[in-house]
């Protein structure tokens, strides 16, 4: 194996968030979710999150959020040393609530998408995205 | 319609029955009482092997989570129970490993796609409008593949009427040559998760389905090439092109054909066994799934809710037949047989036969050139989870030829097996390393960075969730043992990595010299790793192979 400087960045920023990661990582998402739903209880359903089980490139992930009639939804990368990635509002206008973007995610790791429903209720669906050397398919 | 309410028969005992009275022929290999009113022919995974072979399937095929101790995880002598083949027989020599050497003395190679063109021929006798769907990884895997750039196998497969097709390594013949082919490919070139890259939207090169009507039945065929191309093979080869599993967009591709009045859906697959059992669950209105890329052989379709997975093994060792019986738009019933290729049994066809020589003729001093010989205690396979003996000779001529401390060969599935005392030519090297990023490399890597990659690829494999498999087997090592614990998370399986020749342990911080081939990094330089192995071969003249006890497995 050849190791390019992109694999080595990856591979070292993918055990740097092993080492050190869970702990801070997990309490910034925690505070972003308390900050974007003031603590109240996450329901399920009614909220599609498309993402890839395995990344076919970490550096740009292609996710999809629907949540039909939400007023904003939240996107975070659990694991990246920042968890934010987007904020999608809806106008009243809004004919759909569906949002797609690429995220850089450092390594193995959950993506989270919470809306806000109009009578202030909030619905998750999240997703493990695996970020892998590969190489060794039959 | 509850699963119950299918009415399903395998005619596998059948053969098993007649063959375990040394009473093979082809007659009773093809015998098949035509059924319903629609026939599917399944060829999976030939890797481009137009003749006859040896082929044994893998001792060890550990299932994890849902699926520890199902089907394809059972191998062997529990293999030849659940299904009642008795040993000794012919389906014992063809689907399970033990014997290998004994039982292909009496029953022969497998395979060779002028036999099954024969079968093929057979079943249109019976059913003129049968289809006939090769499920990929068909142009890749032999000398005069590689160098035909797959044209070989595209010209000698025509003649063999495909109606559709779906892909995985002909991918690695690169994006230029696979859209070159494609596009005059006489049937349909099919991925309902193949797409464009740079804007995620549904390849044009690839149609998602197409509509066949036969036997006065609106077939829908929906392709699902291999999802995980850019991971496991090298993605600078096809740029253009992002995969995945996509199960949303296989149900909305379901629903669509379904309200166009398709009144069988059959998706043609190369996700691998346990990912297509996921998909089955998760994906409702399948009738068929044709499943590939894992390189399974399954004398009985396997049932998840109401859709049956058919596997049909590898290297053109098998067909499946399976006729349906449709009616008022549902699938009522199925008979089903998986055909074993024996190649002393079944007659070649003619024209074929004559087609895969023309192929061969300008390549034959080159193929046929003897480089060395199997002593008479070694069988050189590869199938199996941890290691093969054709790995460990590779490995070993890997960290001989290149000086290297440690060396690592793919756990790729396919290459054919070499018996005790046989020649071994250049063709036969070939045929278990040619791919269009063969070369080489050596390099320093830490041993941390060793137990990182071994972590990686354990995962691809042991993931208690399917869609995180990757299909392959464990990457091979040479020069050191490791143990893994199947049951543990990613990080935690990998320990006790030992350097075999001094029985030191590996130390995470330091150096070491690591030859392999098959990295998937663009610029990988090295010589092509069969003229190493030829090297190696020729400097023994007679090879053995030694039983392999370096990875100590736990947890299965």
């Amino acid at each position: 194996m050849k190791l390019t400087r992109r694999h080595t960045l990856m591979l070292a920023m993918g055990s740097a968030a092993a080492a050190m990661l869970p702990m801070a990582s997990f309490g910034a998402t925690e505070d972003a979710i308390a900050a974007f739903t003031g603590g109240a209880e996450i329901g399920a359903g009614g909220i599609t999150l498309t993402a890839p089980e395995i990344a076919e490139n970490g550096n740009t992930v292609p996710i999809e959020v629907n949540a039909p009639g939400a007023a904003a939804i939240l996107v975070l990368a659990a694991g990246n040393p920042t968890p934010a990635v987007a904020t999608f509002n809806f106008g009243p206008l809004a004919a759909t609530q569906h949002a797609s973007t690429r995220v850089r995610l450092a390594g193995t790791q959950d993506v989270i998408a919470i809306a806000r429903m109009p009578d202030g209720s909030f619905v998750q669906a999240k997703q493990e995205v695996k970020v892998t050397i590969g190489g060794c398919g039959g | 319609m509850a699963a119950s309410a299918i009415v399903g028969a395998s005619g596998f005992g059948n053969w098993g029955r007649l063959a375990a009275q040394q009473a093979l022929s082809q007659d009773q290999l093809l015998d098949f009482d035509t059924f319903g009113n629609v026939s599917l022919i399944h060829i999976t995974d030939i890797h481009a092997q137009l003749k006859p072979v040896w082929f044994r399937e893998p001792e060890i095929n550990l299932g994890v989570g849902s699926n520890k101790g199902h089907v394809p995880h059972i191998t062997g002598a529990d293999f030849r129970r659940l299904y009642g083949i008795e040993d000794g027989s012919p389906s014992h020599y063809a689907l399970t490993y033990d014997d290998f050497a004994a039982l292909g003395q009496t029953y022969g190679k497998m395979g060779g796609i002028d036999r099954c063109a024969t079968v093929i021929n057979n079943i249109r006798a019976a059913r003129p409008d049968a289809l006939l769907l090769d499920g990929g990884d068909t142009w890749h895997g032999s000398y005069t593949c590689y160098q035909t750039q797959g044209q070989d196998v595209v010209n000698v497969m025509n003649l063999l009427k495909p109606d559709a097709m779906t892909f995985h390594w002909e991918f690695t013949l690169g994006s230029d040559r696979v859209r070159d082919i494609v596009n005059d490919l006489p049937f349909a070139a099919l991925g309902q998760n193949i797409f464009d890259s740079e804007w995620d939207e549904p390849a044009e090169d690839f149609a998602p389905y197409k509509f066949f009507e036969r036997g006065g039945v609106n077939i829908a065929v929906i392709g699902q090439a291999f999802p995980y191309m850019p991971i496991a093979n090298p993605g600078w080869m096809f740029p253009e092109y992002s995969f995945g599993i996509r199960d949303q967009n296989m149900q909305a591709m379901v629903d669509e054909v379904r309200s166009k009045g398709a009144e069988l859906v059959v998706c043609l697959s190369h996700n691998g066994f346990d990912v297509d059992k996921k998909m089955a669950e998760r994906v409702t209105g399948i009738d068929v799934i044709l499943a590939g890329h894992t390189h399974d052989a399954l004398p009985e379709p396997v049932l998840v809710g109401d859709t049956i997975i058919i596997a049909s093994g590898s290297n053109g060792k098998f067909i499946s037949r399976v006729d349906l019986d449709v009616r008022d738009g549902r699938m009522m019933g199925f008979r089903h047989k998986l055909i074993p290729i024996f190649s002393d049994v079944i007659t070649p066809d003619q024209d074929v036969a004559a087609a895969i020589e023309a192929e061969r003729a300008p390549f034959a001093d080159a193929l046929t050139e003897v480089i060395g010989k199997t002593a008479d205690d070694t069988v050189l396979f590869r199938r199996g989870n941890f290691n093969g003996s054709w790995d460990d000779l590779i490995c070993e001529a890997l960290i001989e030829q290149r000086e290297a401390d440690i060396s690592m060969s793919p756990g790729v599935r396919w290459g054919p097996s070499i018996m005790p005392g046989q020649d071994i030519t250049r063709e036969d090297i070939w045929n278990v390393t040619s791919m269009t990023y063969g070369k080489a490399y050596r390099t320093e890597m830490t041993g941390e960075f060793i137990h990182t990659i071994l972590e990686d690829v354990a995962d691809n494999l042991f993931n208690p969730d399917p869609y995180y498999q990757q299909g392959g087997d464990m990457v091979r090592i040479g020069g050191m043992g490791y143990r893994i614990d199947i049951t543990k998370p990613m990080g935690s399986r990998i320990s006790a990595m030992t350097i075999l020749k001094t029985g030191e342990a590996i130390d995470p911080a330091k150096n070491y010299m690591v030859a392999g081939w098959a990295s998937v990094n663009e610029g990988t330089e090295g010589p092509q790793v069969w003229d190493v192995v030829e090297d190696h071969i020729r400097e023994k003249g007679t090879v053995s192979v030694a039983p392999n006890t370096s990875v100590q497995v736990v947890g299965a």
